[in-house]
């Protein structure tokens, strides 16, 4: 009888993973299956899926078609009591411990250790003990309050709970960007920890923006795109080069570039080294949260706020989150599209002229094509691309010379966006000033000038024809020079 | 540790510097009876605060306690008194109701202010149908509870003791409490640590429903007779308590033994305000005054905190 060859089992596998959150397909049929003693590199650009998958692999997720194989059994349901019996942990991008409660206790709340009698001293005790082994010199106490801790201690925490020997013994620890907030030498010591735990049979998945971290720290390294695996290639013989071309898309075809707006005397608006002049279309791209929403904010706050704003705005704001500061939710359309013309449509005596509200309404719902019953409608009746119109109207209907707009297109569907791009190309021809921090790399492509954003900073400036996808992604990614 | 010790320690100082004002303004307070009489009706006030805690500590607000405490001692003063099989019912479907509140605001996703208003109608109606006029009668056990006179310190302040350590205890020290805690502070990551959030939400509100009903029966073991709006200031009283004892309306921060203090603190200022012969027209914003003193206090505290 031939003895089967030895492979490692996956510790986890899906199969087809498809999944979507409205129109937009966050995962589309992704295969992804990880060994034991493995230690995977998952990249993509903003929106590929990096993040949808994580959570399916930790069962946060249900996907809508798919097969998942955990420890060797097909799993029906999957959910994070599974992944965790099968000793999957997560370390998550953005901090997820509870800064109200002291280490010990966010071991407890994390299910890690076990309750009963002097569980707090137990879960410190163990805590410390994976602190000590990761982070040698840490400094942090068991029993420190979580609040008290500095964001990279935070890290530090999370992540000697996530490789905690308890419970089930962790056998696949997925890291998101682990290493965003830890100092170079807290990396170095998490890398070569992620290499002990690989030598001793556990599985790493790392996700990282850092392209030369990930080369060093992994065996094979998984490329999303669009929700799909673009590559899968063992790390050997891969450089960051090969990896940026693997983010990016094939050529495609795009609109002519328009003429450059000619450029005169000082700018209208700077901010550190990024500066606009009239008629431009300035994008912000780089990776999501790396301050470009910031700058933004930053921009509009030193243009409108202030006791002494005088009856002529300077700037006005297209937010990109709807829910949370762009739609008054329970007003009409018109009232939603009229705040920022308020003051220009006051009769004397302080009352609002309802005829020039409305004629303004009116006129925008003809102009962005906005698909409504009547302008007087509650906006939350309107589907998310017509509620965005309308967030535009108000925005573009001020007389305010800049334009700032924080990556308005979210959920926005393909027909809204033509017409939008549309908009601004005949305002900015007509002297106006966008400034359009945008995760979608299309858009960022229709920008005059782009400062590509990294670590809250203008990492690159790129004009004219520079602006292609491959550049940006390199100087987003920063993996062969950083 | 540090910062939960000096939210501990800012509510003691201002109580300990408040009651060495009542004693020296009325030194015969400084004793077994005048402590009593101090803090006799501190006692259900601390517990009514502690079930505020509680819904604090999930993010919530409590508006209906004051109704409920009121609703509570009605039936502590009729049904409990007259058969307690039947008062101990309606107390269990209380505590259900508080529960089932719980559940309904989290799968609805409501704001609690306005659902737990709406319920203070509900149990201010119910109190007003149970006793139309003041009356009813203590049970005499709880009568004798209240009213006992255990050696070297009186029964006010062995209750308070009891009601901080179980408290702390339960929201404090246990694995519950610190997920209910992790609730407030950040519910995403509890619930994908596998808690289910709602289960939790659940249980906290009946604890709080457990601890309205111990707040209405003590106060009626203290005033032995019970009308439907004998608490209604408690609602306001519970909320300021959990303040003053270092609680904060988000993200989990609260501290039981604080509020205990707070609650002592609250009660021991308006006898304060009657020492120094404050008309009683004065002493409600007089009262408001003191609140606003010790908060700003601590907003200096914690602001030079952060700083250093």
């Amino acid at each position: 009888m031939p003895q089967p060859a030895v492979i490692a089992p996956a510790v986890i596998a899906v199969a087809g993973a498809a999944k979507a959150f409205g129109a937009v397909r966050a995962l589309d049929g992704v295969d992804f299956a990880i060994r034991s003693g493995e230690c995977v590199g998952l990249v993509g650009h903003n929106g590929a899926g990096k993040s949808t998958l994580v959570n399916v692999l930790n069962g946060g997720l249900t996907p809508d078609r798919g097969e998942i194989v955990a420890a060797g059994e097909a799993r029906a349901t999957y959910d994070v009591a599974v992944a965790r019996g099968v000793g999957i942990r997560c370390v998550f991008q953005e901090l997820s411990l509870c800064p109200n409660l002291t280490v010990a206790e966010n071991v407890r709340v994390l299910r890690e250790g076990s309750g009963g009698f002097g569980w707090r001293n137990r879960a410190a005790a163990t805590v410390r003990e994976s602190l000590d082994r990761i982070f040698p010199g840490h400094g942090i106490s068991g029993h420190a309050g979580l609040g008290g801790l500095s964001i990279a201690q935070r890290q530090m925490v999370e992540i000697a709970i996530a490789f905690l020997d308890v419970g089930a013994p962790p056998r696949l620890v997925i890291l998101d960007e682990p290493t965003s907030s830890l100092d170079a030498r807290r990396g170095r010591e998490l890398i070569a920890h992620v290499r002990r735990f690989c030598a001793g049979g556990g599985a790493v998945v790392f996700i990282s923006h850092i392209l030369s971290e990930v080369l060093e720290i992994s065996d094979r390294v998984v490329v999303m795109k669009d929700g799909r695996v673009a590559a899968d290639r063992p790390t050997a013989g891969l450089d960051a080069r090969g990896l940026v071309s693997a983010m990016g898309s094939v050529a495609r075809e795009r609109a002519a570039r328009r003429a450059q707006p000619a450029r005169s005397g000082t700018p209208l608006l700077t901010h550190g080294s990024l500066a606009a002049w009239p008629g431009e279309i300035v994008g912000l791209a780089g990776l999501a949260g790396h301050g470009q929403s910031e700058a933004l904010a930053a921009l509009y706050l030193a243009a409108s706020s202030g006791w002494r704003t005088g009856r002529d705005p300077r700037a006005a704001f297209v937010a990109g989150d709807r829910q949370v500061d762009g739609v008054f939710p329970l007003w009409s359309i018109l009232w939603n599209t009229t705040t920022t013309v308020l003051p220009d449509m006051t009769r004397s005596g302080g009352f609002v002229d309802r005829a020039a509200e409305a004629a303004f309404g009116a006129e925008w719902r003809e102009r962005l094509a906005i698909r409504a019953p009547g302008m007087d409608v509650p906006i939350v009746s309107l589907s998310g691309g017509n509620q965005q119109k309308a967030l535009f109207a108000r925005a573009l209907g001020s007389r305010a010379p800049v334009v700032l707009m924080d990556d308005p297109m979210r959920g926005v569907d393909i027909g809204t966006k033509q017409d939008v791009y549309a908009r601004i190309r005949t305002e900015a021809d007509g002297g106006r000033t966008f400034l359009w921090y945008s995760t979608e790399t299309d858009e960022v492509c229709l920008c005059d000038r782009v400062y590509v954003f990294r670590e809250g900073k203008v990492a690159a400036t790129l004009g004219g024809d520079e602006v292609t996808e491959e550049n940006i992604i390199a100087a987003s990614f920063g993996g062969g020079h950083a | 540790m540090k910062p939960d010790s000096l939210r501990v320690l800012i509510p003691a100082l201002s109580f300990a510097v408040l009651l060495a004002a009542v004693f020296w303004l009325q030194p015969r307070a400084m004793s077994y009876l005048g402590l009593n009489l101090l803090f006799n009706l501190a006692v259900p006030i601390a517990l009514a605060t502690i079930a505020q805690m509680l819904v604090i500590a999930v993010n919530d607000l409590d508006l209906s306690i004051g109704t409920f405490v009121s609703f509570v001692a009605c039936v502590t003063a009729t049904f409990l008194n007259d058969s307690p099989v039947l008062g101990l019912a309606i107390f269990a479907a209380a505590i259900a109701t508080y529960a089932l509140v719980g559940v309904l605001i989290h799968l609805r996703e409501l704001p609690s202010i306005v659902v737990s208003l709406g319920m203070s109608f509900v149990w201010g109606g119910l109190a007003v149908l149970i006793l139309p006029a003041p009356g009813g009668s203590a049970p005499p056990w709880i009568r004798a509870l209240m009213t006992a006179k255990p050696p070297l310190l009186p029964m006010a302040i062995v209750a308070s003791l009891v009601i901080a350590a179980v408290a702390h205890l339960i929201v404090m020290r246990s694995s519950f409490g610190t997920a209910l805690r992790g609730v407030g502070g950040n519910a995403r990551s509890v619930e994908r640590a596998g808690w289910s959030v709602l289960k939790l939400r659940a249980a906290t509100y009946a604890l709080a429903g457990l601890f309205g009903v111990l707040a209405g029966v003590s106060l009626v073991g203290l005033t032995t007779a019970a009308d439907a709006n004998i608490a209604l200031r408690y609602t306001l009283l519970s909320i300021a308590g959990v303040i003053l004892g270092g609680g904060e309306f988000t993200g989990g921060r609260v501290s039981a033994i604080g509020a205990v203090i707070g609650a002592l603190t609250l009660t021991l200022a308006s006898s304060f305000l009657t020492f120094l012969r404050l008309s009683p027209d004065w002493q409600i914003g007089a009262q408001g005054a003191i609140l606003i003193v010790v908060l700003a206090i601590r907003l200096v505290l914690n602001r030079q905190e952060r700083r250093g």
